[in-house]
């Protein structure tokens, strides 16, 4: 009698371990630091939009897969001109929005026209500058005419700030965001948790998920906490400092990855004493990176010469154009008119990379005479001073954005720097779709840019990813700003 | 007596109008911008112009000063700029943990904190009392997110009893939501509870040393029941000062361990909405807990009035 009990408890409890498995199976939770202050990628340039939107609720007409190459989305394939100015594309059949409404070509017009308006407020609106205008075919197939050739066009359709929305919820998209993807918002609980569910009428290969639920949990300890109470099953982003509490652990894998995070030593080139080019060569050669990556990234971080990601096959090593020299330093300031080195001040946005690294710089710029006083700000203030009115000495920060060397093409930019040469390259690279082409002026930029020291360049941040070991299928790299769910899944 | 309560009344009045200016031009006077925020690093200065615009922040100061003012005494709190939501349900939102919460702690604070100083005062200068005091000390002077990392592990991650943290609606699974308030509601207490415990030890003590208890004593009544039945109740009135004053803090001083167990309360709200320079949130956020905080002043100043009849005399 006993034995059949306790037999019967068995069973149960195997019931219930395996329920508790299979309902597990197709859901997941993820841990994310910043919550989104809204939800539409189009009108806003915070990454945590896109970890939760991008191409799960909402799709371009392509997108970027995870080695950064382009891939249809919903425009099913394309033709380009030879003179590379009208670009033709097919779209997919059978897609509809989540509230029901279908997607056609006048979808597309809406969405390009509403990013091109007066009063548009997308962040990347630049990007789309040269789209002269979009007309639709027939429902299926729409046709842009660029104002002049755009090697980047078909990246910048995948990004987040480009993907299609309709005119019947575009303006509450914010809130309540309405797109194509495999998965369709539920809901917010502001503060807490943005939960996405499966959509079941999706146009493409449903994903093994059926259920994804962002969790907000800023602190680094409480993140670490509820990862090993499986409170969460992962993470994209963990903060390096504590992932050795993970590495080793059966229960998890660690995702070391790359991401299109630049993060340089910002330099105001229009001011004294940073306008002549001898005392941003000196700074280059007082720069220790290895140093710096260790103390700032734990060792996580790849060292950068110029402004451009090591893992692009367009990068050119540059790390040696001023390697780790303070004498050199030393002579180059005193040729400079500064033998005995000058004060400077360097503000420093509230991110720990930034924050380490400038006590690092300031004890490395220490030794060659450069006195540094660190000013830690916010990040409302750090754009106020630094990007808007260009108010700063030195700053330490990361540019996300793929391929955006194209900054240094515009002298109205908080780095200050005005080289027509530069201009006129980059201007031909815009213009240029040849592969080849392109790499060779991009190459030319990037020696350009770490000849003239315009800024000291550190280490492209890497991704580190902690996740549940029985999890497959997230992006190592993080090519562009997202979590992408199509192909995570649970494995035995 | 009706001037009393008329003068506490425009008292409360004043407070709030003074505040609402405060906060207003210190806000104003903050460094930075929300439209830039919103739109990053490598938004153009055309379209931060037109989010500007759009949310209205090119209009002169005191106009829009009025237009808050105007708004709120019609209940309408505006709509945030970078959550593109109203406001006040927002606020509700956010109160329907900060509240309960609050509430917890503070039940926790006195079931801990009453018993603990009466029992200290019993046994003045014994090892009890002692140990008692030195337990107080400790409890306030550790820092309450440090306990809240503690109790965490000990119960979420090695135990697995409750959860790390997060906050499940109450309308969606009201025991889940409950079990959610238990650490951090532990965690705010504990502090609480030991100044509680402090203060009601002291009064008590003070207040045995009276007349009143002597002739309490002198009419039969043991120590025991004249510190019971006369002695508890009069070294209540500090004990109620501060619980009002700790509720104030509660209400506005979570975020800490709102962060730690990542529960969605006002303070996170405020927090959040400071660094993303969302000035409408802030201002109609902080107005709201200038409300709540004087409110419960006012009430505990009225209620002073009907129990002590010496404060109703026009002198107070």
């Amino acid at each position: 009698m006993i034995k059949t009990k306790s037999l019967g408890l068995t069973l149960t409890a195997l019931l219930l371990a395996t329920s508790a498995a299979l309902a597990q199976s197709t859901e997941i939770r993820i841990g994310v630091a910043l919550e989104p202050p809204a939800l539409d990628p189009t009108a806003g340039a915070a990454e945590a939009i896109d970890v939760v939107v991008y191409q799960n609720v909402f799709e371009g007409l392509t997108r970027v897969d995870q080695n950064g190459a382009v891939q249809p989305g919903l425009a099913e394939s394309w033709t380009v001109s030879d003179d590379g100015l009208t670009y033709t594309f097919k779209l997919h059949d059978g897609v509809t929005f989540h509230d029901g409404t279908s997607f056609d070509a006048e979808d597309v017009k809406f969405t390009f026209e509403r990013i091109l308006a007066e009063d548009s407020v997308n962040a990347q609106k630049a990007l789309y500058a040269p789209i002269a205008s979009v007309n639709v075919i027939d429902p299926l197939t729409v046709e842009f005419t660029l104002s002049r050739p755009d090697g980047m066009f078909l990246f910048n359709l995948g990004r987040g700030d480009a993907v299609i929305v309709a005119p019947e919820s575009a303006e509450n998209n914010a809130n309540e965001p309405i797109g194509t993807g495999p998965f369709h918002f539920v809901q917010w609980d502001r503060g807490s948790r943005v939960v996405l569910e499966q959509n079941g009428a999706y146009w493409g290969e449903k994903p093994a998920l059926t259920k994804a639920t962002y969790r907000f949990i800023g602190d680094t300890a409480t993140l670490t906490n509820a990862l090993l109470a499986g409170d969460v099953d992962g993470t994209n982003n963990f903060a390096p400092e504590a992932l050795a509490v993970f590495e080793g652990n059966p229960q998890f894998k660690v995702l070391v990855g790359s991401t299109e995070g630049e993060t340089i030593l910002g330099t105001n080139n229009a001011k004294e004493p940073f306008s002549d080019l001898r005392v941003r060569q000196a700074m280059a050669h007082a720069l220790n990176r290895q140093e710096i990556i260790d103390g700032a990234t734990y060792g996580y971080g790849v060292a950068i010469g110029t402004h451009f990601a090591p893992q692009h096959p367009y990068y050119l090593d540059l790390t040696e154009t001023y390697p780790y020299d303070p004498e050199a330093a030393k002579a180059l300031l005193a040729e400079a008119g500064y033998p005995d080195g000058f004060s400077a001040t360097m503000k420093l946005p509230p991110v720990a990379y930034a924050r380490l690294s400038g006590q690092i710089i300031a004890s490395q710029f220490a030794e060659v005479g450069i006195k540094v006083e660190l000013i830690n700000t916010e990040w409302a203030q750090w754009l106020e001073d630094v990007l808007t009115n260009k108010d700063f000495d030195l700053t330490v920060i990361s540019h996300v954005e793929p391929f955006d060397v194209g900054i240094y093409a515009d002298p109205n930019y908080y780095f200050g720097y005005n080289n027509a040469d530069l201009q006129a390259l980059n201007e031909q690279l815009n213009a240029t779709t040849d592969d080849g082409k392109r790499k060779e002026l991009a190459q030319q930029i990037q020696t350009i840019i770490s000849e003239d020291a315009v800024n000291g360049y550190l280490f492209e941040l890497a991704q580190t990813g902690v996740w549940n070991a029985k999890l497959e299928g997230m992006w190592q790299n993080s090519p562009i700003e997202g979590v992408v769910l199509r192909d995570i899944r649970w494995v035995d | 007596m009706i001037l009393y309560f008329l003068r506490r009344f425009l008292g409360f009045a004043a407070t709030l109008f003074i505040a609402a200016v405060v906060i207003f031009v210190l806000l104003d006077l903050l460094p930075g911008d929300p439209a830039r925020f919103i739109l990053g690093i490598n938004a153009s200065a055309d379209a931060v112009a037109s989010l500007r615009a759009q949310m209205g922040l090119d209009a002169p100061a005191h106009e829009r000063f009025f237009s808050w003012v105007g708004g709120m005494l019609q209940g309408d709190f505006g709509v945030s700029h970078t959550q593109r939501r109203d406001v006040a349900g927002l606020i509700a939102e956010r109160l329907s943990v900060t509240l309960p919460l609050t509430v917890v702690a503070m039940v926790l604070s006195v079931a801990i904190g009453l018993p603990l100083g009466i029992l200290a005062a019993r046994r003045r200068g014994k090892a009890t009392d002692t140990g008692l005091m030195v337990l107080a000390q400790v409890g306030i002077a550790v820092p309450n997110f440090w306990f809240g990392m503690l109790l965490s592990l000990l119960f979420a991650v090695t135990l697995r009893w409750l959860p790390t943290g997060g906050f499940t609606p109450w309308n969606e699974d009201f025991w889940a939501a409950a079990r959610g308030m238990v650490l951090p509601g532990l965690a705010l207490a504990l502090p609480q509870a030991s100044i509680l415990a402090r203060v009601m030890r002291t009064a008590l003590v003070d207040v045995t040393g009276q007349d009143f208890i002597r002739t309490a004593r002198a009419k039969g009544m043991t120590t025991g029941e004249a510190v019971w039945r006369h002695g508890v109740r009069n070294a209540l009135l500090p004990v109620l000062t501060i619980l009002g004053l700790q509720f104030a803090f509660l209400v506005a001083g979570t975020i800490i361990v709102e962060n730690v167990f990542y529960l969605p309360g006002l303070g996170r709200l405020i927090y959040t909405a400071i660094s993303e320079r969302d000035l409408i949130l802030v201002r109609s956020a902080t107005i709201v807990l200038v409300l709540v905080v004087s409110l419960v002043s006012l009430i505990v100043d009225l209620t002073y009035a009907l129990v002590d009849p010496r404060l109703r005399r026009g002198d107070a």
